[in-house]
């Protein structure tokens, strides 16, 4: 049991932990995300009110 | 039914659930409290039962007093819960750190500050009562008192639950008084930053819940289908420590009217799964919660954009993906097999990477802004405390090296490192955020004065320095004395020696604990004198502290 748990742990789990990775940078890079990112970086700076678009 | 009925009702029915809640927990404490098994759990459950009949005697004459009034009008933020969080964190604050002034003290002169007819005051039942004032009471006051404030801010939305939230910031500073209260008297579960026993426990899960509830709910009302990346960062805190606080906590009482619980795993299975919560303790309440006021305030005080906001994403998803995993490295030299500290390990060295951008963004978030640092001391609170961040971040994988470790481990190095982070790191971003968040609650132009945020900032500065350059010190003395042999194969020195040896460290570190605490006495009298609107907080002033470059475009 031992072996085979950790068998699946260096192989799947390595590559689940990568592609998680990938598709996190794959996100954060897309180009269309850009505009939607660039607006977000900016939310602080106003507190704006409830129910404000 | 008109519209205002109908708000009417639903507030009403908020406020009714609540008070249906806490009375079926108040009678609960009624019943335990006549049936104890044991004085400490006849103790807690009459204090559990007071503060509860206080809390609801209190929310019967306030509701009775709202007339026609709406009590949660969603056209405004609620703001007066915030106040209460920044106020409460103010108070667990000064109480944290002079109950770790006096066991300071204690460990320097052992012979003054012991007193033997007083059980209560040994250095085993304060110190838990430190830490966990500072950690729980403190940063989680904060935490609390800033996600609220964040949150519905970058959700364009009032807080969701009515009455619930108020649930939350209660029930869970009754926690905190059950859990002071029981280290003082002897309750413990002997697992360290998880003392508290099982009823303190359940009750804690029940808040937990209630305060996930009311964030998620609030996050579900937002307008823009973006969710703002500090609410990311909350809501990985909240639902970790949840997960967190369960598992380690997974005990068998031993009577339901006793105070005595055991816990489920044994040896070292129970080891891992404490170290598994103590380190993400630190990970998801000392980091994530954190890095989330990061992302708000330091934006919001100098009045410049996120760096780069896809370093952001790329910084929460790795970091929460890494940080679970390097709990083992507590355990080095331990019965755990030895693959898992190596696991425990490589994760903690890749951590780095993380951590780092993270700092980084915020740092460089000051881009064209960087005058700041000089004129707001606030702002320099704030990067001193990313600084500090940076450093305990790098320190960390360091110590979690095997090789590293076996010098440093049971040692004050450790004492120092947690001291850099929590007093630096946590308490600065912290201080910064309580600065920003009166001055902006009140609706005041400016603090009440920057000078003594100046005096705050160099005493607590200077404090630290003093606490972890003694402890660092202390530290690889007793380390490297611990491994001396001499030319028989025998230990050099005793264990007394040792300690001997430590002495004038204690006495700086004290000195500066008594620094910070200074500082943090000062930071409360500014707070209060800023929040009644006097000297520079005086309504009409000129905002002394108004970013120059508030107009500018970003300059990406």
């Amino acid at each position: 049991m031992y072996e085979i748990l950790s068998k699946f742990a260096q192989t799947w789990g390595l590559g689940f932990f990568v592609l998680m990775f990938a598709v996190a940078v794959a996100y954060a890079l897309w180009p269309s995300n850009k505009e939607k990112f660039q607006a977000a970086a900016h939310w602080p700076l106003d507190e704006g009110e409830p129910g404000d678009e | 039914m008109s519209t205002l009925q109908t708000r009417r009702s639903s507030a009403f029915a908020s406020i009714g659930s609540v008070a249906a809640f806490t009375s079926i927990f108040a009678i609960l404490a009624l019943l335990i409290a006549s049936h104890a098994a044991d004085p400490l759990m006849g103790a807690h459950a009459w204090l559990f039962l007071g503060l509860a009949v206080v809390g609801l005697l209190a929310l019967a004459l306030w509701a009775g007093s709202l007339g026609d009034r709406d009590p949660f009008d969603q056209t405004i933020y609620e703001d007066t819960i915030v106040k209460f969080g920044v106020t409460a964190s103010m108070f667990w604050g000064i109480a944290g750190f002079l109950v770790g002034l006096i066991i300071a003290l204690q460990l320097a002169f052992p012979n003054i500050f012991y007193f033997e007819q007083l059980g209560w005051t040994n250095f085993g039942r304060l110190r838990p009562l430190h830490t966990s004032a500072v950690i729980f009471a403190f940063g989680g006051n904060v935490l609390l008192a800033t996600s609220f404030y964040v949150v519905q801010r970058t959700c364009r939305t009032r807080l969701a639950g009515g009455m619930w939230p108020w649930f939350v910031f209660w029930g869970y500073n009754l926690f905190i008084a059950i859990a002071g209260t029981g280290y003082l008297m002897g309750v413990t579960q002997s697992k360290e930053y998880a003392e508290p026993e099982w009823y303190a426990d359940l009750w804690l899960t029940i808040v937990w819940v209630a305060y996930l509830l009311v964030f998620l709910g609030t996050i579900w009302k937002r307008k823009e289908p973006h969710i703002y990346v500090a609410n990311w960062f909350y809501l990985s805190f909240i639902v970790t420590i949840a997960m967190l606080h369960i598992v380690n906590n997974l005990t068998v009482p031993v009577t339901l009217t006793g105070s005595k619980s055991y816990q489920l795993f044994g040896g070292v299975q129970d080891a891992l799964t404490q170290w598994w919560y103590g380190h993400n303790a630190v990970g998801f309440f000392l980091t994530t919660g954190f890095l989330a006021i990061m992302y708000y305030f330091i934006p919001k005080r100098v009045q410049r954009p996120v760096y780069s906001y896809r370093l952001s994403i790329v910084h929460f998803w790795s970091l929460i993906f890494i940080y679970i995993w390097a709990g083992p490295h507590h355990l080095h030299y331990t019965a755990l097999p030895q693959w898992a500290q190596t696991l425990g390990m490589t994760f903690s060295v890749m951590l780095w990477m993380p951590s780092w951008g993270g700092m980084i963004n915020g740092v460089m978030t000051l881009s064209g802004a960087w005058d700041r640092l000089r004129t707001d001391p606030v702002v320099r609170m704030m990067v001193v405390a990313l600084a500090f961040y940076g450093m305990s971040t790098f320190e960390g994988p360091l110590m979690s090296v095997r090789a590293v470790n076996a010098l440093s481990h049971y040692t004050e190095w450790g004492i120092a490192h947690v001291h850099s982070g929590s007093m630096g790191w946590v308490g600065f971003i912290s201080f910064g955020a309580l600065y920003c968040a009166t001055q902006w609650l009140w609706k005041r132009p400016s603090l009440y004065s920057l000078k003594l945020v100046e005096w705050h900032f160099w005493l607590a500065t200077i404090g630290i320095l003093f606490y972890i350059v003694a402890m660092y010190f202390a530290g690889i003395l007793e380390g490297l004395m611990w491994r001396a042999y001499n030319e028989y194969g025998f230990l050099e020195y005793s264990f007394v020696e040792t300690v001997e040896a430590k002495h004038i460290s204690y006495i700086i570190r004290a000195l500066g604990g008594g620094l910070y605490l200074t500082g943090a006495l000062i930071m409360a009298y500014n707070l209060v004198r800023t929040a009644l609107g006097h000297g520079a907080a005086a309504e009409g002033t000129r905002p002394v502290d108004a970013p120059a470059a508030a107009t500018l475009q970003p300059a990406e």
